[in-house]
């Protein structure tokens, strides 16, 4: 690696000649040998997907979930270092909570991920700390109905100031990826971890617009979720895996707008797709052409 | 500087001018007020009343929140649905109402940081879900701490739903910290006007246990129009809700059918009648 000897990758907050920041960059590295996590933003909701590796044959199977639920309404999937995560989750859930206690409403995911950004991005500033090894993608649904202003006393003018505009449409499926350097963009479909590349290349197959109107649904977001995870998995086939898995719908979907975790049987019915559509690649392929 | 020992650490007058007293408190000198507490509450909801059940409990609230004996505001939810297992039902001042509600929310918030990875399936089977017996001790803790911090929380209670053994619970708390449970509760005006008229259909426990669901429903109706007759401070739009093992179903804009007034003409002793 060029950095290395040159003396400008040692200290946090100082830019080599060339105007990079070394440590960032090895932060970028710890998430690249972390396990896949996959986001996708589907019409009605946002999936979230983890290729858990198992590091023992000691860990209880299905225990240790990694993705976090912030305040109700969004999830939050990373790949990286462990702890760093946990970390970058407990104070999206301060920011969520501190949020709520000014606004009394839910915090925007837009909210939420620019301010953990700024947060992310403030670990790249001081050379008393490192920059967060991990890279996060934050999804979730803002509610579209009516939200309950502090104990919702009331149901407040019906036109008029304060009342409602007609025609506008509020809230949706979101979602954003934060990277260790605090930069952070919103996606159709996110990917970060070991097999990012070969997720990306999947998720840019899917139909993720939503002014397509052939924007796909959450139930096949959940298949291709799985499917995709399996096949970023084939590049590091001998180790084993869980495949943990997160959604968020709308508010008159399955999960009323909350974060939950996929139903066993829907999970388990997206990894039987997902095993046939690795195995069967080539029997497909003919079939179609029939 | 001089020799007044009350000049002394303070600026000079002559240098800084007069120092202005105003945010001091009137004991010295100043115009601030001392720090109050609630003294009596401003704007209140009236009685709360519930029934238990063979399996579940059936609560209900009037809509209505009242300023003084202003009726104020007529679309006010007073039944607060905690989770699929317990309802609180809130009688007294409205802006602690509104307190407690979103202390109730973050709460919730905080107890589904780790269920909320469950599944919905999973968590209808959730040992872990905090029971109506688990939320009417934290409620009545919080009741008690701020009564002995003198600045209580102008509410009476009605905790309704099932505890963790998927029991029917029933339990009130009120602003002084103090708890009560039975087979039916009534706080406010209700414990003088409703609550006789529910012992006469559940005297003990026991009888609580044979109670069906439609039965207790319809009590709970008839208890919810007594008050609407003979409470000033109430109203006959109400909310209504009904917690078992199917979770809580909760209604927030049910009338009073069937009144009569026919009782009214023959009272005597209010008012201006000369007969």
């Amino acid at each position: 690696m060029t950095s290395i000897g040159t003396g400008y990758d040692l200290s946090n907050s100082v830019f080599s000649p060339d105007g990079r920041n070394f440590q960032v960059e090895y932060a970028v590295k710890a998430v690249e040998n972390g396990g896949t996590a996959i986001g996708i933003r589907c019409k009605d909701g946002v999936v979230l997907a983890l290729e858990k590796l198992v590091t023992s044959r000691l860990l209880k199977k299905d225990a240790n979930k990694r993705i976090a639920t912030v305040d109700r309404n969004i999830g939050v999937v990373h790949s990286g270092l462990l702890p760093d995560g946990r970390h970058f989750v407990s104070r999206a859930r301060d920011e969520a909570q501190s949020w709520r206690g000014t606004y009394k409403a839910p915090i925007p995911v837009s909210s939420l991920a620019n301010r953990m950004g700024s947060y992310v991005q403030a670990f790249t500033l001081y050379s008393s700390v490192r920059p967060f090894g991990i890279t996060a993608i934050v999804g979730g649904w803002d509610a579209e109905t009516d939200v309950d202003v502090d104990g919702a006393v009331g149901s407040g003018p019906k036109v008029g100031a304060g009342g409602k505009t007609k025609g506008v449409k509020e809230g949706g499926p979101y979602l954003y990826m934060i990277e260790p350097s605090g930069l952070y963009w919103g996606y159709y479909g996110a990917a970060t971890g070991k097999g990012r590349q070969a997720a990306k290349a999947e998720l840019e197959k899917l139909k993720l617009d939503p002014k397509d109107g052939e924007c796909i649904s959450l139930e096949e977001g959940v298949k291709e979720a799985a499917r995709i995870i399996y096949v970023a998995h084939e590049d590091s086939k001998d180790k084993d895996f869980e495949l943990e898995m997160t959604w968020i719908s709308a508010v008159n979907g399955p999960t009323k707008g909350r974060h939950e975790e996929v139903p066993k049987a829907l999970k388990e019915e997206a990894e039987r797709l997902a095993k046939a559509a690795l195995e069967g690649e080539d029997e497909d392929e003919e079939k179609m052409e029939k | 500087m001089n020799h007044f020992p009350q000049a002394w650490g303070r600026p000079r007058d002559d240098v800084y001018g007069q120092y202005n007293p105003s945010y001091l408190p009137q004991s010295h000198g100043g115009t601030q007020q001392p720090i109050t507490h609630t003294q009596s509450p401003i704007v209140t909801g009236t009685s709360v009343i519930a029934i238990k059940f063979k399996t579940g409990v059936v609560i209900a609230a009037d809509n209505l929140a009242s300023y003084g004996s202003l009726a104020r505001f007529t679309d006010v939810h007073r039944l607060k649905h905690f989770n699929r297992k317990s309802v609180v039902g809130v009688g007294g001042d409205v802006s602690d109402m509104q307190y407690l509600d979103r202390l109730l929310k973050s709460l919730d918030v905080e107890e589904n940081y780790s269920t909320g990875s469950h599944t919905a399936e999973e968590s209808e089977t959730d040992p872990a879900m905090m029971g109506a017996n688990n939320l009417h001790t934290y409620l009545s803790k919080v009741m008690y701490k701020r009564r002995s911090d003198f600045n209580p929380l102008w509410n009476a209670l009605l905790v309704a739903g099932l505890d963790e053994k998927n029991k029917p619970f029933l339990a009130s708390a009120d602003l002084l910290g103090t708890t009560f449970s039975g087979p039916t509760m009534a706080t406010g005006f209700g414990a003088h006007l409703a609550q006789p008229i529910m012992r006469r259909i559940v005297p003990d426990e026991a009888a609580s246990q044979q109670l069906g669901r439609e039965e207790a429903v319809q009590a709970v109706r008839d208890c919810m129009k007594v008050l609407f007759y003979r409470d000033a401070r109430s109203m006959p739009e109400y909310s209504i809700a009904v917690i078992d093992e199917k979770g809580v179903e909760l209604k927030e804009k049910e009338v009073l059918e069937n009144q009569s007034w026919d009782f009214a003409d023959k009272i005597r002793g209010y008012g201006t009648q000369t007969v």
